[in-house]
């Protein structure tokens, strides 16, 4: 292996190879490869019910895939055994994967019974052990990147939709993932309220921090990705830079969704 | 015989009435928490059992399953009658109440929404982290109301023992009502079960409303 291989091998942060995956007796996502390197922002579009969110659940293991690999860095989380049917690694393994990625939710999914600090802060506590005080402080280090310092004694029944994406977003972030999903993360927003968490989304962009986001915000999309990956039934049509992707597709389908979409 | 002496003559009832009720409750709302895992076990043969027991118990009257606890070991197994009367009224409460709170914690727990258990294993809570400190706090605030309810119909239902002729309040009243042709001693029972569903009422309303902060 040359040198340059290697590093490139090393800057792989996460990797599905040849994913299969079922529903009853639907297949969903067929033969599906994707990788992330480290510091690419990486739009997933594509029509309603091509298996997006499905992929985004088997990278999280939210869902069981039925044949493939998933890897996180050397961590090999699932792979096929001598039959071609996907077995997942153990605990120990699984917990060691789980500790690089972050996921954050259409519908939010704060705890409610928590306050927007113990929301950010409990995992942290809980989980990783941190002392509170670090915790905390870090805390509201992210609601104040976040542009909702004050909302640190709030419960998430009191925001506004915007507001709990970016507390679901800080939670995510306080766990400090290496790459972070999302699943359609302005979906479920009033339209005036998109741009807010776009805007953090961007700023994350900005710092480099990896993420893979699954959205119908296309503008956005072109904008912030460095890549863009088009999904239609349960396949990967089309992926590439998004000037090429957005601006001169290569496959009709891909032309067809985004003709419909402008309209 | 005056009125304070009828009191007096009572209050051992009384006493009775809320030993019934206290460990009724004590009993039936953990094993309300084992029924209700076995009628979600994934054994099918477990989950039609306790689904069986559930309809049992729900489905019929309260005080005829008193007297099968009571003299089903005699008519079963020639067991001599006696010793055990409190035994069965409290055995005879205890699971026709878990039953019932059994139902009222599995509508409590799947009316959790299913991203909540998805945002927890994501963060990497494990599943007792997960239960206790997400699920179990948010469940317990949707059941209060129908645990509340429940509970205030065990203060009246604990009148039934006395079809075991176990003198608790009602009982009691029964006989010096006869012995005296006074109505008073009904009427003492009735303040005493009104006062006592009223307490209940009073400590639930100040639970439910600790569980309001996050509304
Ligand atoms: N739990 C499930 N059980 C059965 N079928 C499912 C399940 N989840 C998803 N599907 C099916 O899999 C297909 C892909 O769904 P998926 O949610 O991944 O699509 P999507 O690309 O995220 O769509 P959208 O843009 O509407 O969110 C759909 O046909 C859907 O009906
Ligand atoms: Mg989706």
């Amino acid at each position: 292996m040359t040198e340059e291989r290697r590093s490139n091998y090393d800057d792989i942060l996460f990797r599905m190879d040849h994913i299969q995956k079922s529903f009853g007796g639907t297949e969903v996502l067929k033969d599906i490869s994707v990788s992330v390197r480290a510091g690419e922002v990486v739009s997933i579009i594509g029509p309603s019910g091509s298996g997006k969110s499905t992929l985004l659940r088997c990278a999280t293991f939210l869902e069981t895939i039925d044949a493939g690999t998933i890897c996180y860095r050397d961590v090999i989380a699932a792979q096929n055994d001598s039959s071609g049917k996907a077995v997942y690694a153990g605990p120990a393994d699984i917990r060691k994967a789980k500790k690089q990625f972050g996921l954050v939710f259409q519908q939010f999914n704060l705890f409610p019974h928590f306050s927007v600090l113990k929301n950010i802060m409990d995992a942290p506590v809980s989980i990783q052990k941190q002392p509170k005080e670090t915790a905390r402080a870090k805390a509201m280090e992210l609601l104040r990147k976040m542009g909702l310092e004050d909302k640190a004694d709030a419960y998430p029944k009191q925001l506004s939709g915007g507001q709990q994406q970016r507390v679901a977003i800080a939670r995510a972030l306080a766990m400090e993932p290496d790459i972070l999903f999302f699943d359609e993360p302005t979906s479920a927003l009033d339209p005036e309220l998109t741009g807010e968490v776009l805007k953090v989304i961007r700023l994350l962009a900005e710092e480099k921090m990896t993420m893979v986001i699954v959205t119908h915000e296309m503008p956005f999309a072109r904008a912030v990705s460095n890549r863009v990956i088009f999904m239609d039934g349960g396949v990967i049509v089309e992926q590439g830079d998004p000037e090429k992707v957005f601006g001169a597709p290569e496959q009709e389908r891909t032309r067809q969704f985004l003709r419909n979409y402008q309209q | 015989m005056t009125l304070s002496t009828m009191f007096l003559t009572m209050l051992p009832g009384m006493l009775r009435t809320i030993a019934i009720f206290v460990l009724t409750l004590v009993f039936s709302l953990p094993l309300g928490m084992v029924v209700m895992m076995l009628r979600k076990s994934r054994i099918g043969i477990v989950q039609i059992l306790t689904k069986i027991f559930i309809a049992v118990m729900r489905g019929t009257p309260l005080m005829l399953q008193l007297l099968v606890w009571y003299f089903g070991p005699y008519y079963l197994f020639r067991m001599p009658i006696g010793g055990y009367r409190f035994t069965a009224i409290i055995l005879g409460f205890s699971l026709n109440y878990a039953a019932y709170f059994a139902e009222i914690y599995r509508a409590g727990i799947e009316a959790i929404p299913v991203g909540q258990y998805e945002a927890a294993d994501v963060l990497g809570y494990s599943k007792a982290q997960t239960f206790f400190k997400i699920i179990l706090p948010q469940v317990i605030k949707t059941i209060l109301p129908a645990v509340t309810n429940e509970v205030i119909t065990l203060v009246k239902d604990t009148s039934l023992a006395f079809a075991l002729a176990y003198s608790e309040v009602f009982s009691i009243a029964k006989q010096i009502s006869s012995s005296q042709t006074s109505f008073m001693p009904f009427l003492i029972a009735g303040v005493f079960y009104f006062v006592a569903n009223y307490a209940v009422a009073f400590g639930m309303e100040a639970v439910e409303q600790m569980f309001k902060y996050y509304d």
